[in-house]
């Protein structure tokens, strides 16, 4: 081969080697430019309500798209509320599921149906959820109501509200911290857990003095995560909460768990097609703008306590 | 008679800055078969992967000196180029997963983009299977994946797949370390047939393989090159004490 | 210790046991009801008319959700094109650069990404394209579920390749094969069943996904085939007909439900499928 032909074969496959490279490197460049996009965009696009209503937004409970005045309030109790309501009831079902399948029963039939059965159950869209919760859901917890006679205030009973909420929230997060804590629970080194046995210690008591002290942290990682998805859940809410948006006037009342609130998103996705108001729209952004700030706190947050655990059990 | 046609000078290779071969002068003879030997990590591998330019891959991995291919500095040429003249063969066969048998061999060509004819094709699968003392075992069967095969024969794919590129030399990394005695010694009866066609280096843990396949060797030791010279005067009068003890096989 | 405790000691072991096996099975009831009622109450409306016309005006009987359905796969293969192109060679460089500055922080922010509530990037899809084109489009909609698709995609490629041998890459650099083909004529066919499961993830993911639809794809009444106008999708027309007061579109509601709940379990189902193989 010349040495002129060598070097035209060299320029021209050089440039194929970088245009690749420039490639992979434009994408990962591009991914993190999306996600600064996100933190650029949203203040600017809340800019105007950032700037009327200042850090006091998040504090104030009066949303009146008509008069202009703007607090977000409402929507952070009832975001807050309903996540910590399905957060505590799923826990007993999500550490049962990571039991049965990474401690009692690792194989055969029934944990491969128990297995796929709660992969179905994360796979149903949100919306169904919701719809379902509307026609199903709905009619029990309006019998409830009646039977319970909270209709106080109000003369008939919607059905729709934070129990519903809840209780529906509670059904979507339960598959996140149970897969998690399945798989810390699996990877506690057997034999701890035979050192235990020799001792005379019952099924149980393993379990309780050495497999989920073991787990813990990867479990609460686990519950911080699906405390992430909870917060950001939109649509099975949307139709379950009842959106108003306003506050009961006793806040600490056991018959609030029926009333009809907003989150953070359902305001979101009730109100933004329609948030011709500038100011509406910027307020609802800046709803937007906590909404994500809170989920990525938490979100880092469940990340963080998972490698610290998963280095923990390498050593 | 004998040619010279690769050498080093006064070659270095560093991981992250810590010499692992450390000057090694060394001159290849043109269709012979060259043993490379030494204890575990003394920088074997090392030393033929700076000769394809393989080295360089590693983050943190350079060199320094000179390999000559004939009157080529090889750090001159494009290291595309200096692969496609100096076929390489692993420890571990590794066909293509992808392919088949008949695609893994002249694998060198299409994924260089080079457009043979179907019989150009046919005839270059068959030459190489035949030099690799394959293509009796798989010719019924060329269409299949590559990983079907044993691991004796895999190994010999990756021999066919390195000849079909008609390389100057073949660098054979511990090529039978992965394999049992019969596949074994059907690889050395291989690679002497082979020797008429192409030079061949082949590093080796094993003294009597050495012994066996080469018509020279040389013994490496901690990064440097301790002796070389003709094998059946380094089995028989070691200069180097190293050397002895290593053939005594008093460590490594 | 006495007899007595160590009675007590096994009743509470057993105890504990039944009441794991207990929650563990009602957690799955929702599950079971749920399906019940979306087959019960969905395959009385479904029909050839109910798969092949447009939805009817008010107060009509009968109708269809074409629309919905040709707007569910516009949206996803929108979607498909922009975050698969971008996602596996992201994919591909943070295999290549495991311990870069860049990868470490890609890799951050995949996951800041894969935990945004899915409201706000309508938000975002809705100030990045709908503003500027003036008008709810397909491609806003295709746009924001690629934003969701791409972390799937992105670390399900990663994952993959860096289970592809080492040996593979050397075998192919040592004949001479640039890096660029290596990587693409090699390495990617090696993991392809990895890298397809994930867009297939990715794909189930967003395929019911109705938030980052609200503002975007907005829906629409009619068939659409232009992605700068707006489209219907099933998630986007369940949500509106089940929030209507009309008898007749809930039970329209119920079929597409059925048909959104099957096609979402069929992806998970080839997903598994393809990583068996
Ligand atoms: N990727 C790497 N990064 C850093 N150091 C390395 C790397 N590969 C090898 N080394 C070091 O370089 C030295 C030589 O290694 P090399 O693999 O060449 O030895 P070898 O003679 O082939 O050994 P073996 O007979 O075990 O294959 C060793 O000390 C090894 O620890
Ligand atoms: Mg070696």
């Amino acid at each position: 081969m010349g040495t002129k032909n060598t070097k035209r074969y060299k320029d021209r496959h050089e440039r194929k080697e970088m245009i690749f490279r420039g490639i992979l490197y434009l994408s990962s460049v591009g991914i993190l430019l999306l996600l600064i996009g996100f933190f650029v965009s949203l203040p600017l696009d809340a800019f105007e309500s950032i700037r009327k209503f200042g850090i006091g937004f998040a504090f104030t409970r009066i949303w009146d798209p008509v008069a202009g005045n703007f607090g977000a309030l409402v929507f952070i109790v009832g975001t807050l509320v309903t996540s910590c309501i399905a957060l505590v009831l799923s826990i007993p079902f999500s550490i049962s599921i990571a039991l049965f399948l990474g401690e009692y029963f690792r194989e055969g039939i029934v944990s491969t149906f128990l297995k796929s059965a709660v992969e179905l159950l994360a796979g149903i869209p949100s919306i169904i959820y919701g719809f379902w919760g509307i026609f199903v859901l709905v009619p029990i917890v309006i019998d409830l109501e009646m039977k319970l006679m909270v209709i106080n205030d109000r003369i008939l009973p919607y059905g729709v509200g934070i129990l519903t909420a809840s209780v529906v929230l509670t059904v979507m997060i339960i598959p996140y911290s149970a897969s998690i804590a399945r798989e810390v629970i699996t990877l506690v080194p057997t034999d701890l857990k035979e050192a235990a046995y020799s001792l005379g210690a019952t099924r149980f008591e393993v379990i309780r003095r050495v497999v989920l002290p073991a787990a813990r942290s990867g479990i609460i990682a686990g519950i911080v995560l699906s405390l992430g998805r909870a917060l950001g859940e939109t649509m099975a809410i949307t139709m379950l909460i009842g959106n108003a948006n306003r506050l009961p006037d006793k806040l600490l009342s056991l018959a609030n768990i029926f009333v009809p609130i907003n989150t953070m998103a359902s305001v979101i996705a009730n109100e933004f097609a329609e948030a011709t108001d500038s100011l509406h729209r910027s307020s609802l952004i800046y709803v937007g703008l906590l909404l994500f700030l809170i989920t990525m706190v938490i979100n880092i947050t469940g990340r963080y306590i998972i490698k610290k655990t998963s280095v923990s059990i390498d050593e | 008679m004998n040619e010279t046609f690769l050498r080093t000078e006064k070659l270095s290779a560093l991981f992250n800055g810590e010499r692992v071969v450390k000057n090694v002068t060394i001159t290849f003879q043109k269709n012979k078969v060259t043993a490379i030997m030494g204890p575990s990590g003394c920088g074997k591998t090392t030393l033929i992967r700076c000769i394809n330019r393989m080295h360089e891959l590693i983050p943190g991995a350079a060199t320094t000196g000179k390999i000559f291919l004939y009157d080529d500095e090889i750090g001159s040429i494009n290291p595309i180029l200096v692969r496609r003249k100096i076929g390489m063969v692993f420890q571990k066969p590794n066909p293509f997963p992808t392919m088949s048998i008949y695609e893994n061999v002249i694998a060198g060509y299409r994924l260089n983009g080079f457009h043979l004819s179907r019989d150009e094709m046919n005839a270059t699968v068959e030459e190489s299977l035949r030099k690799a003392a394959l293509w009796d075992e798989v010719k019924d069967v060329l269409h299949r994946k590559g990983t079907f095969l044993s691991g004796g024969q895999q190994q010999r794919l990756c021999i066919a797949r390195a000849l079909a590129m008609k390389p100057e030399v073949i660098l054979l990394d511990e090529p039978t370390s992965a394999l049992d005695p019969k596949a074994t010694s059907r690889i050395e009866e291989l690679i002497v047939e082979l020797k008429d066609a192409v030079s061949i280096l082949i590093v080796t843990h094993n003294t009597a393989q050495a012994a066996r396949v080469s018509e020279y060797t040389a013994f490496m030791y901690l990064g440097e090159l301790v002796e070389f010279g003709s094998t059946k005067k380094m089995f028989t009068v070691p200069e180097n004490s190293k050397t002895e003890e290593y053939l005594m096989g008093k460590f490594g | 210790m006495k007899a007595s405790s160590t009675g007590y000691r096994i009743i509470k072991d057993k105890l504990f046991i039944s009441g794991v096996v207990l929650f563990s099975f009602l957690s799955i009831v929702p599950l079971l009801l749920i399906l019940f009622y979306i087959i019960k109450n969905g395959i009385a409306v479904i029909n050839w008319d109910f798969l092949t016309q447009l939805p009817r005006p008010m107060g009509e009987e009968g109708g269809g959700i074409i629309n919905a359905i040709v707007g569910t796969l516009m949206l996803i293969v929108i979607a498909c094109l922009v975050s698969v192109p971008v996602g596996v060679t992201a994919g591909i460089y943070l295999n290549e650069y495991r311990t870069g500055k860049i990868a470490e922080s890609v890799r951050m922010a995949v996951e800041v990404i894969m935990g945004i509530p899915s409201i706000i990037i309508g938000i975002i899809a809705y100030t990045w394209i709908v503003i500027p084109l003036g008008s709810f489009s397909a491609l806003s909609g295709g746009v924001a579920l690629a934003i969701m698709m791409l972390p799937v995609i992105i670390k399900s490629t990663e994952e993959t390749l860096k289970l592809v041998p080492n040996t593979l890459r050397e075998a192919s650099l040592a004949l001479g094969v640039p890096y660029s083909t290596t990587i693409i004529k090699v390495i990617i066919p090696a993991g392809l069943s990895g890298i397809i499961t994930g867009i297939l993830l990715g794909v189930a993911r967003v395929a019911g996904e109705t938030a980052p639809l609200l503002f975007t794809a907005f829906g629409n009444p009619f068939m659409n085939y232009n992605i700068l106008e707006p489209v219907n999708s099933l998630p986007l027309l369940i949500f509106v007909y089940a929030t209507s007061p009309y008898q007749e579109w809930h039970s329209l509601a119920w079929g597409a439900s059925l048909v959104l709940v099957v096609f979402v379990l069929l992806m998970n189902f080839i997903t598994k499928l393809v990583t068996r193989r």
